[in-house]
């Protein structure tokens, strides 16, 4: 069989699978506009402003003509910059950001592929974010955008260790690496409630891991102008802002998954159960989100020093220490999944 | 999504590829629509790197503290530690015992290891 | 199986011309990403032959660890592109040695071993099972019990690593002012002191 024919002959599947993928885009497409709108829209509640309210209805079109706008704006690569590496860096960063969301499963069966190791490729993909920004930094051929880069990256890589000891913990809960098993692991208790000093861990280290205040030090106006940012116009910037935001609400819904139960609802009874999953799923991911919101509101920036202390001497022998103790209890209770 | 579940060769993973592929291509996308409908007339003072307003001096690409270099390297240990943890926590119910005993003395190794690094002060950041 | 060899194709031909770019591009920053494509198409791969566990860790561990640590030696060098030509042929021998040695390596390798094509199978499917659980869970069953000499010994060498990198890269440094919470916590107001301080004469702390 020759390649032609091989392709002709797979053409459907492929192009159902391009069809699906445009289904799962738009929704993500969407929610990051809302997102950032709603983001706004917190913030300026707490600093009782009003926020965006101009542009259509509540201001709603305001986060799409923004990114219009951006469309006709000259790209500017600054001299002795590595030109192709730095338009690159943000298509990764956007990619990956939106290439992760292909296993999540918003409701029973409802994802775009369900393979064994879900668990694993999020966190396969959400740890290749550091290169964008190590690229992004490097290639601006510009001091500040450097730094910038190394903190994030720095930064980005001591949480993730905590991130990997809560996933373990989470995951000696279910025996198994699959997203819609783990969700289903948590038919008779959300996993938040037995595990929720690692939710907190796991809660903090995504705020640290996608950048977010309090910890958004690699971009920290004040000391390192916008961090990696800097050198960044026009669509290429669009593209690390909507990556990050692809990326917090990509860390809402592991959130949603690992600990609040995913699209289950709270009570399995008459008028909870009647509502479809992925309703229960959005709003927890909005519960999550809000969250989110809100710490970015409240809490002050972190000093790089208290940072790295957390991240090192705070989360990591606590996850370390929940691990053991986790799967002792399992162990010695027979309570471990998977028992022959 | 029973069209999805075909036989090829990457079974469940060719859906992750394509949409992995398709989210690249949109970013290139949006970028090359940007490069049409903007217009371009660079000058050197845009162009120069940014530095507070003064013309840029030194490289840029300066040398830095060895102790980003420390920091990955502990985590490339940490990230290995974690890795060996994954199939053992979705199988240490079945694996008895000697399964569970293992494990504590692996763990109980880097913890050494963890202890010492605390009492040299490599997570002190200054 | 052709949809499997042209992906095999596929992914291997992007491995080669990019391991080939990884040591021929002037730049060090491109190899590491070059490296990184590699990886990348060898997790491909593994998925191709259903170890899709391996085809994971091989991102997390070699592309979100490894190359994150060569790309940060690569940007604290200062390298100059011009000076590196001149250093072409002074390593030539000694490269031409280790490839030498390695091609030996890899040939005796293989007339020593004895692959018996008949058994390919058992080979690849060392599990009698196998077929009633993913291959992660093959992975742990054995791993932590049957090979625990293996799994102690990585142990021990990620702890050998993790002494070494601290000798070998700590450098305490002086004149530094360490915050240490304890003592600010402690402070109360009968550690502080007021002083008269008369105009023009200063004070001797």
């Amino acid at each position: 069989m020759s390649v032609v024919t091989l392709i002709f002959d797979n053409i459907f599947i492929i192009l159902t699978i391009l069809m699906w993928s445009i289904v799962v885009f738009i929704p993500i497409l969407i929610g990051v506009i809302l997102a950032v709108y709603g983001d706004r829209k917190i913030w300026a509640a707490v600093q009782k402003r009003k926020g965006p309210n101009v542009v259509g209805p509540f201001g709603l079109f305001q986060v799409p003509a923004d990114g219009l706008k951006y469309i006709f704006k000259e790209i500017i690569i600054p001299d002795g910059s590595d030109k192709v590496l730095f338009i690159f860096a943000p298509i990764l960063t956007f990619g990956l950001a939106i290439g992760a969301w292909s296993v999540i499963p918003i409701q029973m069966g409802a994802a775009l592929s369900n393979i064994n190791v879900g668990i694993l490729y999020i966190f396969a993909i959400s740890s290749l974010g550091v290169y964008g920004i190590l690229i992004a930094g490097w290639s601006s051929n510009s001091k500040y955008p450097f730094f910038g880069a190394l903190r994030s990256a720095a930064q980005m890589v001591s949480y993730e260790v905590s991130i990997g000891f809560v996933i373990v913990t989470v995951l000696m809960c279910v025996g198994s690496l699959n997203l819609t098993d783990i969700v289903l692991a948590q038919k008779d208790i959300w996993f938040f409630i037995p595990l929720f000093p690692m939710f907190i861990v796991f809660f903090i280290s995504a705020l640290a891991e996608t950048n977010r205040p309090p910890f958004d030090l690699p971009e920290a106006e004040s000391e390192l102008v916008a961090g990696y940012q800097t050198e960044y116009s026009a669509m290429p910037f669009v593209l690390f802002f909507f990556g990050e935001y692809a990326n917090i609400l990509l860390m809402c819904a592991m959130t949603t998954i690992l600990f609040l139960g995913g699209w289950l609802p709270p009570f399995d009874i008459a008028p909870f159960n009647m509502i479809p999953g992925f309703v229960w799923f959005l709003l927890k991911l909005l519960f999550v989100f809000y969250m989110f919101a809100m710490v970015k509101a409240f809490v002050p920036r972190y000093r790089y020093d208290q940072l790295m202390r957390l991240g090192w001497k705070v989360f990591l022998p606590v996850s370390l220490i929940s691990v053991v103790l986790t799967s002792s209890v399992l162990f010695f209770f027979n309570l471990a999944p998977n028992l022959i | 999504m029973d069209a999805l579940n075909m036989d090829n060769a990457l079974g469940e993973y060719l859906p992750v590829l394509i949409f992995l592929i398709l989210s690249f291509v949109i970013g290139c996308l949006f970028v090359f629509v940007n490069f049409i409908a903007a217009r371009h007339n660079p000058d050197p003072a845009k162009n120069s790197p940014y530095e507070c307003g003064f013309d840029e001096f030194g490289d840029s690409r300066m040398k830095f503290d060895v102790r980003f270099y420390l920091v990955t390297l502990l985590f490339i240990i940490f990230d290995l530690e974690v890795v060996f943890l994954f199939p053992w926590a979705i199988t240490f119910g079945s694996l008895g015992l000697f399964g569970y005993l293992s494990m504590m003395a692996f763990l109980g190794v880097l913890t050494i290891g963890f202890i010492y690094e605390w009492k040299k002060g490599a997570l002190e950041w200054q | 199986m052709t949809a499997t060899l042209l992906t095999f194709y596929l992914f291997s031909s992007v491995i080669l011309i990019s391991s080939l770019m990884v040591i021929s591009s002037k730049n060090p920053v491109h190899s590491v990403l070059y490296l990184i494509l590699t990886f990348f198409n060898a997790a491909g791969l593994f998925v191709i032959l259903h170890a899709e566990f391996l085809a994971m860790i091989l991102i997390i561990v070699y592309v979100g660890a490894v190359a994150v640590l060569f790309l940060f030696v690569v940007m604290m060098l200062d390298f100059n592109l011009s000076r590196e030509k001149d250093n072409l042929l002074q390593y030539m021998p000694f490269g031409l040695f280790i490839g030498i040695v390695f091609i030996c390596e890899l040939i005796i390798v293989l007339i020593n071993t004895n692959l018996d094509l008949a058994n390919i199978q058992i080979l690849a499917n060392p599990f009698s099972n196998f077929s009633e659980m993913t291959n992660t869970q093959a992975l742990g069953s054995v791993l932590y019990t049957d090979y625990i000499l293996y799994f102690q010994l990585s142990g021990i060498i990620l702890l050998v690593a993790m002494i070494g990198s601290i000798v070998l890269t700590l450098r305490e440094r002086t004149g530094v002012r360490r915050q240490i919470i304890v003592n600010q916590l402690d402070r109360d107001a009968s550690s502080t002191e007021l002083k008269e301080v008369a105009s023009g004469e200063g004070i001797d702390i």
